[in-house]
């Protein structure tokens, strides 16, 4: 079937297209709304694309990141200043698929995928949407929380602030095909340290949950903790907490359940 | 509901089509342009073997809206060969016996072109990285990253 494809020169001009249209789609990289038509979606009509140089800015050169909706992972990898978000990168697809997905539309891929946002999770990002009542921003843990409703915004930009350290933000994907496969889970972990103290931690779940969650209890056993053996092992033990992993093809919920604690006390201890 | 008209530049060649809304840019090759190089595998951006370049860069036709490569340049397997001769590529495919179904070997091929676009002389950990989107059921890739690196090292037969 035939969709409507509507071009736009600005961001807010498809963001008003965007949401008087239930059935409408925003075009990003393509891997997920060509996708979904190449399957036969008869649930979207109108495909919305926006050219605004604005949605593929990169500005990385302060100690607050920003990433236009539009950016793609190859841009990520090619840029030197966001070192720390080149293993989540990396991560995704082969190459090609770097070349199209975005960063906006990776808040939107459904599990197993979406590891960018994972550690967006861990780095407590904030999104900038437009919707039809004008542009806010949204802490990402908000956003991912109603993202079936999300569908009539138009996400702008992603922002975190840098880590402070190299080492105080881990990332991890685990699949069971390298160097590219579907993550079995993600992990993401962001522990800034403060007189020797873990002190804001944070820790993100991918394929844990139907969308990216926080591993609370986790976070909870690590903060005003030193980053040692001990803590490690009660952050690994409380994994498993408010997560509820459901079965695919890469692996089944309990298999999830089993390895998450495995796999964070990895990322903590930092073994390969 | 109307026809979108389409011109971009096909193998150095300018072509003007028209698609309907939501076409993607494999089914334009194939089907309106008689382009049979690129191959449709899952759909889904799994199996990289309908890859194409544009503008030089990897993508997957199958993902890509045709009207987003209005003024652009494609590239696909068909304008890879030089005249009657293989292009280096296909020859050290062909050596390396690095194509059994040849299925996935447009893919392949295209993958590995903007590889050696942008990286000469690329390692074995490089050559596996660049087509890891491209999935090859028959030959387990070791002849085809062979194949790769022995284009890239000059070792085709002539």
């Amino acid at each position: 079937m035939a969709v409507t494809i509507k071009t736009f020169a600005n961001a807010s001009e498809a963001a008003g297209a965007l949401s008087s249209d239930r059935s409408a789609r925003y075009l990003g990289g393509g891997t997920l709304v060509m996708r979904a038509l190449n399957e036969g979606d008869v649930s979207i009509s109108t495909i919305v694309r926006a050219q605004d140089q604005a949605l593929t800015r990169i500005d990385a050169s302060g100690p607050r990141v920003t990433l236009g909706a539009g950016v793609t992972f190859a841009r990520v990898l090619a840029e030197r200043d966001l070192a720390f978000l080149h293993a989540p990168a990396r991560s995704i697809g082969g190459p090609a698929v770097r070349n199209m997905g975005t960063v906006g539309g990776n808040l939107f891929a459904p599990s197993p995928y979406g590891d960018f946002t994972v550690a967006l999770l861990a780095l407590d990002a904030t999104v900038a949407v437009q919707g039809g009542f004008g542009a806010r921003d949204i802490p990402i843990e908000e956003f991912l929380q109603a993202r079936d409703r999300q569908a009539g915004t138009l996400v702008l930009s992603v922002s975190c602030t840098r880590p402070a350290s190299a080492d105080a933000f881990r990332y991890r994907k685990i699949a069971r095909i390298k160097p590219k496969g579907g993550a079995v889970i993600t992990l993401a972990a962001h522990l800034p340290i403060s007189g020797g103290r873990i002190a804001g931690a944070r820790v993100a779940l991918g394929s844990m949950a139907p969308t990216q969650i926080r591993a609370r209890a986790a976070e909870r056993a690590l903060e005003g903790r030193s980053l040692d053996a001990t803590a490690i092992a009660a952050a690994a033990s409380a994994a498993t907490e408010g997560t509820s992993p459901s079965d695919n093809a890469l692996g089944s919920a309990w298999y999830r359940r089993e390895i998450v604690g495995v796999h964070l006390r990895r990322l903590l201890s930092g073994q390969e | 509901m109307s026809k979108i008209p389409l011109q971009f530049r096909h193998n150095g060649r300018d072509v003007a089509i028209f698609v309907d809304g939501g076409t993607n840019l494999l089914v334009a090759l194939r089907e309106l342009i008689g382009d049979m190089t690129p191959k449709f595998g899952c759909g889904q951006g799994g199996c990289g073997t309908c890859s194409v370049l544009i503008d030089g860069e990897l993508h997957l036709s199958c993902l890509t809206l045709a009207e987003t490569v209005a003024g652009r340049s494609v590239e696909t397997l068909d304008g890879m060969k030089q005249g009657p001769n293989l292009h280096p590529l296909q020859r050290a495919f062909a050596d390396n016996f690095a194509a059994q179904c040849g299925y996935c070997t447009p893919g392949m091929l295209m993958a590995a072109k903007a590889l050696l676009d942008r990286n000469p002389s690329p390692s074995r950990d490089e050559v596996v990285e660049a087509i890891s989107g491209n999935i090859c059921r028959c030959t387990g890739y070791e002849p085809i990253v062979n194949a790769i690196l022995a284009a890239a090292g000059g070792r085709v037969s002539a």
